[in-house]
């Protein structure tokens, strides 16, 4: 499938900030599912930082923007060719050793209910069926409502409150898969969600399990699949706030604010 | 503890070393000794060298206890100790660029996947990065016991930052003031060049986009750590600028430190800060101390960072006990330096060994330092062992045990005269473009009668450390 990407992200400052640093992993994976044709980030008034690959995989490029700063706005924009490969993560050149994602976090914490659940999804047939009832069970268990949890809910918390959004899914994708001994790892990314109509979540979470044989493969809970030709892969971390696709900080007294725009459209070639 | 080696003396005579310090004590008379003592003591309030203490609250600015009887060591010893500490420090920084690349020693089954890749320390963000000549630990403490003479033991590594380093200096400089006719009758090799040796080193990890004099500078959390007496004393005698985060800032692809004639691009930070402070976007997001960005630049070979971020993981007390096999590992050699004998908890066997033997037995938390969270079995009440026993149990994963070591005494000044006290040895090993050792190191001392803690924090006192010529 061909993709484009349009996803404009503004930030505001009531006061002007003396300076903004940011940390992008906004550039698409390089796996067998994904081939870029044109890519372009920008971020107004900044200056590219050092850029590099990470051991994860990811394309990392950090950007300050000198002040004063009132407003600034990160511009991606680019096409590209997406593959369906069941979710399998295929042809990912990465360093980081599975193992190291066996480590939890604060939003990724199994407490007794997660741990239970987890539990009842382990199968006799393997790590892949396994992986594919906790996706399954999440999606039962907590139920697609945005604005009933924040940045900082815990997986704990979205399953016992039943509520939650495509990061709570993949937390407590993560916090299940990791109790059972399965690394996992919160992916961030776009979804072109055009079959409904609706375009809700085009800047999307999933999360990835690590099955021996297979390698990395994705769970979507929110969508009940794994990733397919209409999802595009940016970065991955071990919770959401590792996996961000920007990371910034502004150097003031100011508060800001901010709005995003994405849209992921098919191209018709 | 009469069956300890006192390092003075052997069946009764004065070993070679201590030789012309018998003299020495026996011409100063009590009243000589308490008006030098307490010279010793103004003169590190004038300097100002102090050592907060944790947890125990009343004055940080508390001095740290020093002992006039210095510690010394023949030539023949320390040679032997200084080709184990170099080979140590060399294995650890293997180790290190290892771990980060593709982990061979994992690969071969010589050390457990488990304690590198999900330990706390082990950081994701540099996988596949290696620093400016392969070094993550540029200072490498290693802590050393002796049980004899010819018996020492590394008790634990020290890879991130280790501290104390201003007191060896310092020690020496006060002795040398103190007494300077001990310094003519004895020929002990100096250490003055530590800070010149260290400033050399540091320049020599510049990154691979430093095309001039590398600006180095030593980034310190600020007056309230309780080490930052050492930070400025170090960044004085190097001659570079001691920063707070808040002094540097990222743009582009460098980092800069702000002056007075404007910015000006810094190639070497020796940061006397944990990772986790390091930098906001890449780390604790609440972190005040460090400089956003910074990681970026790093990774991207705009600045060196000393120790490496991730260095952590070499020093974790369990993985100490894989040191022997990674000097085997990595330099084909065998270990020149023995490690103490080390039970992991974590391990159902050895767990059931410490716990029937928790009374004999030192037990150590895996993550902790200073002397904290530790019980040294032989020296504790029924119930403290007991508490242990339970701490244990809920988290075995988190403690190892070691041996009541019978630590190695040297005569040390007490109110009453002359008595031996039990101590450590802290070398500062320098690793950059070659390896570099000064003769010495900090002398610790357990200044209570009998005791065997002698981390500062717990009132330990300091000594100065001899190295004496061929």
């Amino acid at each position: 499938m061909l993709l484009s990407v349009d996803h404009v992200t503004r930030y505001r400052y009531d006061t002007p900030a003396r300076s903004v640093v940011q940390s992008h992993r906004l550039t698409p994976s390089r796996f067998d599912g994904q081939r870029l044709l044109d890519w372009e980030v920008s971020v107004s008034g900044g200056l590219a930082g050092g850029a590099f690959r990470d051991g994860a995989g990811d394309w990392v490029q950090g950007w300050s923007v000198p002040g004063p700063v009132s407003e600034i706005s990160v511009t991606v924009r680019g096409r590209l060719e997406t593959t369906d490969l069941s979710g399998v993560l295929r042809g990912h050149r990465e360093a980081v050793p599975p193992e190291c994602y066996l480590r939890s976090t604060t939003p990724t914490q199994a407490d007794q209910a997660l741990a239970d659940l987890a539990a009842q999804c382990v199968t006799a047939s393997g790590g892949l069926e396994t992986a594919h009832r906790l996706s399954a069970a999440v999606a039962d268990a907590i139920v697609y409502r945005p604005g009933t949890t924040h940045a900082h809910t815990t997986a704990a918390e979205s399953l016992a409150g039943g509520e939650g959004v495509c990061q709570d899914h993949a937390h407590a994708v993560l916090a299940m898969a990791r109790h059972l001994g399965m690394p996992a790892r919160y992916v961030s990314g776009y979804l072109h969600a055009s079959e409904d109509g609706t375009l809700h979540e085009a800047a999307h979470a999933w999360a990835e399990v690590w099955v021996a044989g297979l390698g990395w493969v994705g769970f979507d809970p929110a969508n009940r699949c794994c990733p397919d030709e209409r999802y595009i892969r940016l970065g991955s971390g071990l919770d959401a706030q590792d996996a961000a696709p920007i990371r910034g900080i502004a150097r003031g007294p100011g508060v800001e604010s901010m709005d995003v725009t994405v849209a992921v459209q098919s191209v018709q070639q | 503890m009469t069956s300890c080696f006192n390092e003075m003396y052997l069946q009764g005579a004065v070993r070679p070393p201590y030789a012309r310090l018998e003299g020495w004590t026996r011409a100063m008379p009590a009243e000589l000794r308490q008006m030098k003592q307490a010279e010793a003591e103004a003169l590190f309030r004038r300097i100002g060298i102090t050592f907060a203490v944790y947890g125990e609250g009343g004055d940080p600015d508390r001095l740290i206890p020093f002992d006039m009887f210095p510690r010394v060591f023949s030539h023949a010893e320390w040679t032997r100790l200084e080709r184990g500490i170099k080979q140590r420090a060399q294995a650890l920084n293997a180790f290190l660029v290892d771990v980060y690349g593709r982990g061979e020693i994992v690969r071969a089954g010589r050390i457990p996947a488990r304690l590198v890749y999900q330990n706390a320390a082990y950081e994701k963000s540099v996988v596949g990065f290696v620093p400016p000549k392969g070094v993550y630990s540029h200072i490498v403490g290693v802590d050393l016991v002796r049980t004899g003479p010819d018996e020492f033991f590394v008790l634990e590594d020290n890879c991130r930052t280790p501290s104390g380093v201003s007191y060896m200096l310092e020690n020496r400089e006060i002795m040398m003031r103190m007494f300077p006719d001990l310094f003519r009758e004895n020929r002990i090799l100096p250490i003055d060049s530590y800070s010149e040796r260290l400033r050399r080193t540091l320049a020599s990890v510049a990154p691979a986009k430093c095309d001039r004099e590398p600006t180095v500078v030593i980034l310190t959390p600020g007056h309230f750590n309780s080490a930052y007496y050492e930070h400025s004393f170090l960044a004085d005698l190097m001659g570079v600028e001691l920063v707070e985060g808040q002094d540097l800032f990222v743009e582009g692809e460098y980092v800069y430190m702000r002056t007075t004639e404007g910015p000006r691009r810094v190639d070497v930070i020796y940061r006397r800060l944990d990772d986790a402070y390091l930098d906001p976007l890449c780390f604790r997001p609440d972190s005040m101390l460090g400089v956003a960005g910074l990681m970026d630049v790093y990774r991207s070979g705009g600045v060196s960072i000393c120790s490496a971020p991730g260095a952590g993981v070499a020093d974790d007390k369990a993985v100490y006990t894989y040191v022997p096999e990674m000097i085997r590992f990595y330099l084909g050699e065998e270990p020149i330096l023995n490690n103490v004998p080390t039970w992991q908890c974590g391990r159902d066997d050895e767990c059931r060994y410490v716990l029937e033997h928790l009374a004999e037995l030192v037990v150590k938390e895996v993550h902790g330092s200073g002397g904290y969270g530790m019980l040294v079995g032989p020296k504790s009440s029924a119930a403290e062992v007991e508490m242990f026993r339970a701490r244990i149990k809920a988290n075995p994963g988190n403690y190892i045990a070691q041996p009541t070591l019978a630590l190695s005494t040297t005569p040390t000044f007490v109110a009453d005269g002359i008595a031996p006290r039990h101590v450590d040895l802290r070398p500062y090993c320098l690793v950059g473009e070659s390896i570099d050792l000064v003769p010495g190191g900090l002398t610790r001392v357990a200044l209570t009668d009998g005791s065997l803690v002698v981390n500062s924090s717990q009132g330990g006192g300091v000594k100065d450390t001899w190295v004496l010529a061929e």
